[in-house]
């Protein structure tokens, strides 16, 4: 088992409520499957499914990205800076 | 020392920024600054609040000024974005770029905002003039 970080930001954290908060996942397990995780447990989560980009370790990765223990991965809604 | 990628709460000014990056070589200074406006879509705004991820917007913001660097002749970069609560008037990012000729400060800096909203781990709070508030996303 992994152990892995989860950054929540702008709209994702008023859904989950949390800035933070800690997985154990099984090796092996991906961004994408994380994300998954993430939408059965806080449904709200499901509309931004597609419109978001991921980031591992504060670089931009894929859905396909393989996580491992330790790393900090962050789920980036629409961004609007500017 | 005006570091070049910046996300602060402070407000931003322009001046030190233009000094930065101006050098001998540069005959054009292009300053784009992104301002809180009083409306969007027609619907008064009272104020933003903006949030950063700013361990990886800086690196993000750096990643931006070396894809403008490819595409044209320009010289040093200073990319600066507020985070936190901002009045209507108050500058929200900085975007400065020195370049021998003006036509490549320009469309560096255009192209650098332009990559910044679409990118860059930034998100705008919208607080509406009558109470309600919303991401931009």
């Amino acid at each position: 088992m992994i152990t892995v970080t989860v950054r929540f930001f702008a709209g994702h954290r008023d859904i989950v409520g949390k800035a933070t908060a800690q997985y154990t996942l099984a090796e092996g397990a991906t961004v994408g499957q994380l994300w998954e995780q993430l939408v059965v447990e806080y449904p709200r989560l499901a509309g931004y499914t597609g419109r978001l980009l991921f980031a591992v370790n504060q670089q931009f990765g894929q859905p396909t990205t393989v996580l491992v223990d330790g790393d900090e991965v962050a789920f980036i809604p629409p961004v609007s800076g500017g | 020392m005006v570091e070049p990628f910046v996300i602060t709460t402070e407000p931003l000014d322009p001046a030190p920024l233009v000094a930065v990056v101006q050098t001998p070589d540069d005959g054009a200074v292009v300053t784009f600054s992104g301002v809180v406006r009083n409306h969007f879509g027609g619907r008064p705004t009272a104020f933003l609040v903006y949030e950063a991820y700013t361990e990886m917007a800086v690196p993000v913001l750096r990643q931006i000024a070396d894809e403008a660097r490819e595409r044209w002749p320009i010289g040093k970069v200073c990319v600066h974005h507020r985070v936190g609560r901002l009045e209507i008037g108050e500058t929200a990012v900085l975007v400065v770029v020195a370049a021998p000729h003006r036509d490549a400060a320009f469309a560096a800096a255009a192209y650098i905002m332009d990559r910044i909203k679409e990118i860059a781990p930034i998100w705008k709070q919208e607080h509406w003039a009558d109470g309600a508030a919303e991401w931009r996303e």
